[in-house]
Order: structure tokens, then sequence, then C-alpha cells
């Protein structure tokens, strides 16, 4: 039997004049006010009015429309889905955190800085850094971070020809963006045969116009290069420095650390490696850690101790800081919930991290491989992540990895990454994490070997798929073309 | 192990399937002289009960009291059903809605959060959010640059009334691509921007103008003058506002003849908590000819195969996944809790709500103005009106006195010393709904004995 969906309402289809809130009312205040009236709002505003329990129904609704961690497999290639655990959101929901400001006096701030200064401390030590910076507020902000300390270290030496980063052609988007945002021009470097970068064409495209290389290691394909030694020496010797863009570190966490791979600066993800919560789409958080003689260039406030009090940082403290990111202190809520999750896995714990998401990702890899679907680096080992190519599907039954996906969907899998990297056509980058269990991966491969299966016997299943959600393929190209942004009340 | 399921015999098998004899295998393509090094201060590892009691002792290390501070983030009532609902796994643990259909409601939420923060500051368009106020600031300068494509060295006025961690914020973020910022001095007696300030700049290139209001000194601007001045000149007019004043304030959208043409600021008052400084998120609005290039995530509404309504990002042609080195801006995420948090906040309060929220707020820091002002040795530094923050002149050092209110209960704003040393010993004061007429006078007592 076919269910009947309720209709798709608006928050402000449940809006009638007068209704409201009442609870949420604050009192009128009689109190005549002091501002003119030229500076006042003369228009209605177009909220909705609507009752609390109407709100609270409408939002629950909402939520249920959606895949998350808490109700769905989501193995969303390089964002890391990780399980983030409820204890360490309850304990950050509490009041003293919640109701902290963050411009209260240092001396009333004790227990806030103690623990931001020990994630300081642990950060260094995860990542074989010599200094941190907690403030970005995204790891977007931390490559911007960054990349303007290496800027600022050149410059600080007087050496101002370098105008150019080089980026591999499978690198994040946000790296060659952050590089243009710096004021600096792209070469991008391609990758050799086997996923490794290409170094026969680093050696040829460094100089001295090079300011520095932003890698991810294991890269975006999903494969640790071995050679990375090598190439820290060559932009090392070209008077260049490394970036590390922190968006895998899960694949490494407690086995090698950046530092001893060579680099000099990097961020860290602590939506993903640190299990705090994506929310749809943010808060991420994107502290960075960087080599000794980056450490005067980095973005303030920072916490230091002395004694036994400890204190912010600022730009008199500080003088060739890049300066300040944010308003106050980066998404300190999100810096404490990976200060939690840090303390409960300690080190043992961490260590293990990257063992479990590094086998989840192997046996997934084999599985699938065994099952006749294709690799795209067939002889490496997988890193936390892997990446697997429809392109005979394609040839084959006419379907491509978007009709995968979003078929998988149906299954209530959400999608892995899709066509990224760029390098790899009709590709799948797929990453199930440590904290997914046997079972569930099994499940996976089972619906992966069906939806195949499905391909071959009616591939319509599949082009016309989603079947089973609240909508099924959107039109988005009538999305951008005929803008529809901001509800209006005359159009309804 | 802490949220690792396997068990051993899970462990066995799966090694089995791949082929190798121990997990360390998987690792061998990575240097063998790479893997010496050990954590060192990490310490062992703790249950959720054990890290609770952890957590819950080192916070009473900070002292708590009735906050008196504002600039730039407020402490607010938040209805329980916002954090009660924003807290559902479904939101809190979903990511960028990539995959539409599995998404609908983080976009169609994107969607009225979009509508309601449009219509807060009277503007056409808006993104799904920044990171925080201070960092769409900065976005919205290189928007206002990428739009105003006619100026040849962007040249960018900021006013002097800005608060200056948002000041300090824009110039590390646009600092590297050939902008030029100009600091605006403001009247010493009224505390905002006046046209004489400008007018040193009327026969050269701007392409922009940044305006806050309420200002940091919790002033308000004759907005009107200077977006009409700033159109005259050709520049792009930027507002950088306080969310919770537009619903008693006049919108943006309707400063001077035709309105500005970007806004911004923080969404924090939105049912947001202090939370130690964040997360936070920011807001973005402007113009729909300029939607293009706006930075950040932006939804829009559309229809699926068979007709039927829904939502999903759009002009994603603008972004760092696609257009990479040439993207609107590197930003990435946006912060689709807060939002979350945001758009339940502002259908529960209504207009009505959210203007008695702003009156409130008004009339609270009037009325301890008013307390604090008949003390000896306190003065109202400027005679412009304000809305809910006012500047304090003490005769004793601001810092001393702000460490014996805390004794005392009280965390009586911010010390401007640091910032703007020219205004003396200026004490930043807030006082928000959340206060009490007991709570003011509470306030008013303690300074009382203090500078006695």
């Amino acid at each position: 039997m076919k269910t009947i969906t309720p209709p798709n309402l608006l928050i402000f289809d449940y809006s009638s004049p007068g209704r409201q809130a009442h609870a949420q009312l604050p009192n009128a205040t009689d109190m005549p006010s002091s501002i003119p009236e030229k500076f006042l709002r003369q228009d209605p505003l177009a909220l909705p009015q609507v009752s609390e329990m109407q709100v609270v129904r409408h939002y629950t609704q909402l939520s249920q429309k959606n895949f998350s961690i808490d109700t769905n497999f989501y193995p969303l290639g390089s964002c890391t889905m990780k399980y983030n655990p409820r204890g360490i959101h309850r304990i950050a929901m509490q009041a003293a955190i919640l109701n902290h400001h963050p411009l209260a006096l240092a001396a009333d701030s004790q227990g806030l800085l103690h623990c931001l200064y020990e994630l300081q401390q642990y950060i260094k030590d995860i990542t074989g850094m010599a200094g941190v910076s907690l403030t970005p507020m995204a790891g977007s902000q931390g490559e911007f971070a960054g990349v303007a300390m290496i800027r600022a270290y050149h410059q600080a030496r007087g050496d101002n020809e370098r105008c150019e980063i080089l980026v591999p052609d499978a690198a994040h988007g946000t790296n060659p963006a952050t590089a243009t945002m710096c004021g600096y021009r792209i070469k991008e470097i391609p990758t050799a045969a086997n996923g490794d970068i290409d170094v026969e064409a680093l050696k040829q495209n460094v100089g001295p116009q090079t300011a520095g290389i932003m890698l991810t290691n294991p890269s975006t394909l999903g494969v640790f290069d071995s050679d990375i030694q090598q190439v820290a020496k060559i932009i090392h010797q070209a008077g260049g420095l490394l970036y590390y863009d922190g968006a895998n570190l899960n694949a490494i966490l407690g086995k090698v650390r950046p530092g001893e791979m060579g680099f000099d600066v990097m961020h860290l993800n602590l939506h993903k490696t640190f299990a705090t919560p994506h929310g749809g789409g943010g808060p991420g958080s994107g502290p960075i850690a960087m080599s000794e003689r980056l450490i005067p260039f980095l973005p303030i406030p920072i916490v230091t101790k002395k004694e036994d009090r400890y204190d912010w940082q600022t730009m008199k403290d500080c003088p060739q800081s890049i300066g300040r990111l944010s308003a106050f202190a980066g998404n300190t809520a999100i810096l404490l919930r990976a200060y939690i999750y840090i303390r409960m896995l300690g080190k043992a714990g961490l260590h293990r991290v990257a063992e479990f998401a590094t086998l989840n990702a192997n046996y997934l890899m084999e599985r699938l491989r065994t099952a006749g679907f294709t690799l795209a680096y067939p002889k490496r080992r997988a890193s936390h992540e892997f990446i697997i190519t429809f392109s005979n599907e394609k040839k084959a039954y006419g379907i491509t990895a978007l009709d995968f996906a979003k078929r998988l969907l149906d299954y209530g899998f959400h999608a892995p990454t899709t066509y990224f990297p760029l390098l790899i056509p009709e590709c799948f980058l797929i990453e199930p994490t440590e904290t997914e269990s046997k079972d569930e991966l099994d499940r996976f491969i089972e619906v992966m070997i069906k939806i195949r299966q499905e391909a071959k016997d009616s591939p319509e299943l599949l082009k016309q798929a989603p079947h089973t959600l609240p909508v099924k393929r959107l039109d988005e190209v009538k999305a951008a073309r005929e803008l529809d942004l901001v509800w209006q009340s005359s159009t309804d | 192990m802490p949220f690792i399921p396997h068990s051993d015999t899970d462990t066995q098998a799966m090694l089995e399937a791949i082929g190798v004899k121990n997990i360390e295998t998987l690792f061998e393509e990575i240097p063998a002289d790479l893997r010496k090094t050990e954590m060192e201060v990490i310490p062992d590892g703790m249950n959720e009960l054990e890290v609770s009691r952890l957590l819950s002792e080192t916070f009473k290390q900070n002292q708590r009291g009735l906050c008196f501070i504002g600039a730039g983030a407020y402490e607010h009532h938040i209805p329980a059903a916002v954090w009660d609902i924003a807290s559902r796994g479904e939101f809190l643990t979903a990511y960028t809605p990539y995959q539409a259909e599995a998404s609908q409601g983080t976009l169609q939420l994107l969607y009225e959060y979009q509508s309601m923060i449009a219509h807060l500051t009277g503007m056409e368009v808006a993104n799904a959010s920044m990171y925080d106020g201070a960092s769409a600031l900065a976005e919205a300068v290189l928007m206002a640059i990428r739009v105003n494509r006619k100026v040849k060295s962007p040249r960018v006025l900021l006013a002097g009334t800005i608060h200056p961690h948002y000041r300090q914020t824009v110039n590390s973020i646009v600092r590297n691509q050939q902008i030029e910022l100009l600091e605006l001095a403001y009247c010493t007696d009224s505390g905002t921007t006046v046209q004489a300030a400008l007018k040193r700049y009327e026969d050269q290139e701007i392409a922009a103008l940044v305006i806050q209001q309420p200002n940091f000194f919790g002033c308000l601007e004759d907005v009107d003058a200077l977006t009409d001045w700033a159109r005259q000149q050709g520049a792009i007019v930027i507002a950088c506002v306080n969310p919770t004043s537009l619903a008693y304030l006049k919108p943006p959208g309707q400063w001077g003849q035709q309105g500005v043409d970007i806004v911004c600021g923080e969404g924090q008052p939105l049912g947001v908590p202090l939370a130690c400084g964040g997360p936070y998120f920011g807001f973005l609005c402007g113009r729909q000819a300029q939607v293009r290039q706006m930075p950040g995530r932006i939804v829009g509404r559309t229809v699926d195969s068979e007709g039927k309504t829904g939502y999903t990002l759009t002009l994603q042609a603008r972004e760092q996944h696609i257009r990479r080195s040439k993207a609107t801006s590197n930003i990435c995420t946006n912060q689709g809790l807060l939002v979350t948090a945001a758009t339940i906040y502002m259908s529960l309060l209504g207009a009505e709500g959210l203007q008695r929220v702003a009156k409130s707020c008004h009339a609270n820091t009037q009325q301890l103005v008013g307390l604090l002002t008949q003390i000896k040795g306190v003065e109202l530094i400027f005679k412009s009106p304000f809305f809910h923050e006012a500047l304090l002149r003490l005769n004793q050092p601001v810092e001393d006195v702000l460490s014996a209110l805390s004794n005392k209960g009280i965390q009586g704003g911010i010390a401007l010393k640091a910032d703007h040393p020219e205004l003396g010993d200026a004490l930043l004061i807030c006082a928000t709904e959340t206060k009490t007429p007991a709570d003011l006078q509470a306030y008013a007592t303690a300074l009382t004995d203090i500078m006695q």
C-alpha cells in the first residue's frame, strides 16, 4: 500500500496573524525609549506567527527527512563520518561552558584556558609539531592561516620573489582556492600512474618562485605517498615550505606524524578526526600546528601558561602574527569537544583509530574487489579510504556513479563521495571509518552487489532512483536558472 | 576500545579476507624510518563518567556571576526547544547536504533560515551562513570588491567605530589581495562616524564603505546619511549589524534612499549560547543581482522529477569544489548547526517576541546607565542614542574595577584601553532582557562600594 505523504509545508505556511509562542515573550516594558524615530523599523517583520508546538513538530518532522550518522551508514570519502559520542555533546552542553562569555577576565576563565592549553600540547604531540594555534574555525580557515604564515615567513626574510604555490591535481578544491586568497599563483602538479605525486614533474616545477606546496598524505586517492621524504627534500632545497592538509589525519593517527614527514605547517579537522559533530554542514574547527620557524607568525589568540596561571596572548605579545581570524578565539566549544574526545580515547585509543579505520577500508576494498568492482589503484593498500570506478558498468549498462549513489540511498546508505577526486572517472571515494562494525560493512557489500545486478536487469530502476525518499531527483538546472532563495508571502 | 565495535573474531575474519596476518601489515607502504616516534604527553583514556567529572571539576575554576559583558557576544534567553531539537542526531550528525534527496530536512531548514534573515535585514537574498560575524565581514569586503569591478586599486573605508576584533580580522583575511583598508576617524563627542570624516575621500575612488550599527560603543550611527554619501561616490555599502536590534531598528535594506548592498553580522544572539566564544555563525545578505558574487553555500527551492517541491544547494559553480582557484572564497562548510538553532529561535520568538527582546535589552541598558552614572566617578562618555550597550568613563583603572566586581559576582563589562587608549578608562557595558531590576541594582550597589 502506498503511504500518503503529508504536504511539504514551510514554517511560514503555519503562520496565522496574532498567533504566538507566548511562553517565549519577555515582559513588555513601559519605559520610554531614548531612540529617535528615524532609527526605528517602520515595516512589520515577516517572521512566522506560530505556536511553540507547531515549531517543535515542524522541525522534528524536518529532521526526520535527513540521513545522519546517528541513523545511517555514511561512508562519505574524505569527510570521516565517524560516530560523534553523545556523552561528549552532553558534557559540552553544561551550563558552566554554555554561559561563559568569551571576553570574561582571564582570571575568571582559568578552567577554560586550562583545557585549551592542554589541547594545544596534545595537538603538538599528535602532529610532531612545535607550535599550535586553535583559532581557525574550519579546515579552510586553517589552510588560509597556514599559507598566510608561509607568506609571512618568506616576507620576514625579505624573500619576496616567491609567488607560486604547488598543488597536486588530486587536491581538495579548498587548497587552490586558499592559495589564491593568500595572493599566490597556483601551479598544478600531476599524479603518477600509481597514485603518488609525479616526482619528476615536481622537480621541473620548483624554483625560486616556489613559496610552498599543499599536500594531503594519504592523498585524496586513498594511498600513502611513500616518496614524501623526497618531496620534502625537493621543496626545502628550493627554499619552499610544505603545507599538510589534515583532512586525512584519521588514516595515520598515532602511526606517523606530519612533523616527521617533513611538513612545516598543517591544519587538523576536528570535525573529522576528533569526532565533533558535522551539524548538517558545520561547525568545523581547524586548528593549525607548525614547526619552530613558523611560530612567530601563528594567528592569535593563543593560550600561554606562566607558573600556574593561564592567559591569552594577543597581538602585542606576538607582533609578527598573521593576526586574528575570528571575533573571539575560534569555535571554542568544538575545541572542548575534541579535548574531551582525546581524554576519553587516551594514547592507546588514538592509536587504534587509524588501525581500525584502515582495517575497515581494506576489508571493504578487498571484498568489493572480489565481488568484481573495479578499484582505481588495485595494487595499493587502502589508507582509511579507497576509490572504485564505475567506468565498466557505465559502458556495459549505461549507468553512472550518480545512479549508483542515488540507488544506495533507497537501501538506507548515504552515498560515498562521488566524482571526487576529479582524476578518476565515475568514481566513489569510500571511507567507512573505525566506528562501523563488520556487520554493517557486510550489509553494505551485499547491497552494492545487489545494485549492480539491478543495473544489469533493470537499469531504469537506478536511473530514476531514489524511489523511497521524501523527494525524487531534483531539478538542479531549474534551481540555478530560476533562483528561488527566499520565501515571499505574495508568491504562495 | 572506545567507539570501536570490533570483536577479536571480527578482526580475525577481516584480516583473513584481506589476506594479511595483522593490522600492522596494512601500514607497510609507510616508510619504516618515519614510524619511529611515539606520542608522549597524551594521558591514558577515561570512561564517560570519569571525563564528565573531570570537566565539571575543571570548569569550577571558571568564575560565574551576573554577566554584563557584550562586545559582540550577548547573553539571551534561549527557549528549551531550540537546542532540544537542534541536538537531534538527524541535525547534529548529518553533513553538508550534497545528497539533496537524503538531506531535505537540513536543506528546507536552510531555505527557511535564508528567508528569515533576509526579511530581518530587509535584503533580497542570503547565503546559508559564514563562520562568524568577523569573518563574514571580511568575506563581505571581498564580495564588494568583486561586485565593484570598475574600481582599479581597491580601497575600502572602515568606520573607526567598528568592533576592533572585526577590523583586525578583515585586515588578516584581505591583506594579501592588494586591498587598501582605510580607517575613518570618529567624533569623540558623539561616538559615531560623521560626514566631516568622509570629506577628504570625496574626490577619491572608494570601492566600499563599512558601517556597524549599533557601533562598537553601542551608539547609533546616522546610517541614512552615510549610506547616501557612499552611494553618491559609487561605493558599495556594507552594513554590519546586530540581528536582535533589527526587530526594533531600521533594517539596512532601508537605509538612506536606496538601502545598502551587503549586510553581514554575528548571528549568535539568535539562539546560540555564549559557549566561551563559539561556535557561532555569521550571516551574509545581499541583492539578487549580485548573488553570483556571494561566497558560501546557498540553498534554492526547485522541483523533483515528478514536479514536487524540494530544496537543493545551488549556484555551486561559484564554489571551491568546482571552481578551485577561481572560486569566490575558499569557504567550505557553513555553520549548519548554529543556523538550525537560529531558525528555530526566530520561529519561536516571531516578530513580536524578537521586538520585545530588543526593547527589553534597550530598556535595561538605559536603566543600568541611569543607575551607574549616579555613582561618583562614573560618567557616560557619548551623547548619542544607544541600543543595548553603552560606554562609561571611570575615574579609576577599569581593570582593577572589573576584578573587584568579579569578586562580588558581577562580570561588569570590558575595558577598552588596549584597543582605544584615546578614551581613557572606558568601560563597555551591556544589559540584555535576561537582567531583572534586582540584577541591575546589584551591579549599581557593587560598583558604588568599589568606587568609594
